[in-house]
C-alpha cells in the first residue's frame, strides 16, 4: 500500500535544479514512507511508533538549510548571481514539498484504513493535483507585462525607452550594444506588483533566470555588457537590459513572463488600509 | 545587488591636465582620442572594470 503511495508522491517531489536530485528524491522517499506509516500506526495503537515518526520528521528541517547552503557555496563563483532572496525561495521550497509528501501520504493512507483502496486512490490524485497547483506560485507575467523596448544611447547614458541604465565610456562596447544589446519593459499591473519589482532580489532572480537560459556576453573581466534591471523611478515600470548570446526577444518575453514571483519579495501594499487610500 | 559604498574610481584617463585638480587616484594623460579610447578599453579589461565616459573628454574607470 505504502510503496504506491510513495512511488506518486515522489514522481511530484523533483527538484528544479539538477544536483542533488537524489539527494531529494531519497528524502522524499523517506517523507512519503512516513507519512503512510502514520495512520496504521495511531489506528493500532502503536505509541512508539508514533514518537520515532515525530523524531524523524524534526529531520526536514534540516533540508531548508541543507538546500541554502549548497546553493550559496556556488553563489561565488557565479557571474550572474542568484540572490539571496532567491536562494531563500528556493530552499523554503523544497522544505515545503516535503511536508506536502507527507500530507499526500498521511491522507491517502488514512483513506485506505477508512473506507477502501479506491477512494484512497482518488484521495491521492486529488491530493497531488492540489499540491501541484499549490507549489507552482505565480510567475512575473501574472503581476506586470512585458513589453519590448528599443536599447539606445543618449550620448554616454544607455537607454531603453526613457529609463537610464548606466554609463557607458567606450565606443566599441556602445557600438556593440546597439547591436546585440535586447530591451524589455516590465511594467507592474498595481501597486503590489510594482513593490515586487522593487525589490533588488526579485531582479536579480529575473536576471538571473533570463542569463541561465539565453546566455550573457558577459565575462570574468569584461563587465561591461552586464545585465541589468533598472526602475523607471517616476511611474514605476522596470527596464532589463541584456546582451544575449541567443538575441530574440520574443523568447525572452516569455522567459521574463516565467520567472517566479519570491515570496520574499512580494509586495502586499494593497492588503493594508493606507496602502489602498494611497494608491488611489 | 548594489547597494552601499562599492563603486569607486580605479582611474582616470584624460586629454586634457587642466580639467582635473587633486584627488587621490591614478591618472593617464593620452595623446589624443583614439589613445584615450584605448588606453580606456585596455585598464578597464585588465582591472576588470567598467569605462565611464563623463562627456568632457574624461573617462573614468569605475570598479562596480
Amino acid at each position: 500500500m505504502a510503496r504506491w503511495i510513495m512511488l506518486r508522491s515522489d514522481y511530484r517531489h523533483y527538484p528544479t535544479y539538477p544536483h542533488g536530485q537524489l539527494t531529494h528524491l531519497a528524502l522524499g522517499f523517506i517523507a512519503a514512507c512516513l507519512g503512510a506509516v502514520a495512520v496504521p500506526a495511531i489506528a493500532k495503537p502503536d505509541y512508539v511508533a508514533v514518537t520515532f515518526l515525530v523524531l524523524a520528521a524534526q529531520q526536514f528541517r534540516d533540508i531548508r538549510s541543507m538546500e541554502r547552503d549548497t546553493l550559496e557555496s556556488l553563489e561565488s563563483t557565479k557571474l550572474i548571481r542568484r540572490g539571496n532572496d532567491y536562494i531563500e525561495g528556493i530552499a523554503r521550497v523544497f522544505e515545503a514539498r516535503n511536508y506536502l509528501t507527507i500530507l499526500t501520504a498521511l491522507i491517502t493512507s488514512a483513506a485506505v484504513q477508512i473506507f477502501s483502496w479506491p477512494y484512497a486512490l482518488i484521495a491521492a490524485s486529488i491530493c497531488i493535483y492540489g499540491s501541484v497547483k499549490l507549489m507552482s506560485g505565480r510567475k512575473v507575467g501574472d503581476i506586470a507585462d512585458i513589453i519590448p523596448a528599443q536599447v539606445h544611447f543618449n550620448e554616454s547614458l544607455l537607454m531603453v525607452d526613457d529609463v537610464v541604465i548606466m554609463n557607458v565610456g567606450l565606443e566599441q562596447t556602445r557600438n556593440k550594444i546597439e547591436k546585440d544589446g535586447m530591451g524589455v519593459l516590465i511594467k507592474p499591473k498595481n501597486d503590489d506588483a510594482r513593490l515586487t519589482l522593487d525589490v533588488p532580489g526579485q531582479r536579480m532572480a529575473i536576471i538571473h533566470d533570463v542569463v541561465s537560459i539565453l546566455g550573457s556576453k558577459v565575462d570574468m573581466n569584461e563587465m561591461d555588457l552586464a545585465p541589468m534591471a533598472r526602475k523607471q523611478v517616476d511611474k514605476g515600470y522596470l527596464a532589463l537590459f541584456l546582451v544575449a548570446n541567443e538575441p530574440d526577444i520574443q523568447y525572452l518575453i516569455e522567459i521574463v513572463k516565467r520567472v517566479p514571483v519570491l515570496e520574499s519579495a512580494q509586495g502586499t501594499a494593497l492588503s493594508s488600509f493606507y496602502g489602498k487610500k494611497a494608491a488611489d | 545587488m548594489d547597494n552601499g559604498m562599492r563603486d569607486y574610481i580605479l582611474a582616470i584617463i584624460t586629454t586634457d591636465l587642466s580639467l582635473l585638480q587633486g584627488g587621490g587616484c591614478p591618472v593617464f594623460l593620452a595623446k589624443d582620442a583614439t589613445q584615450q579610447n584605448k588606453i580606456s578599453m585596455l585598464l578597464a579589461r585588465i582591472l576588470g572594470a567598467n569605462v565611464h565616459d563623463l562627456e568632457n573628454g574624461v573617462y573614468l574607470i569605475v570598479k562596480h
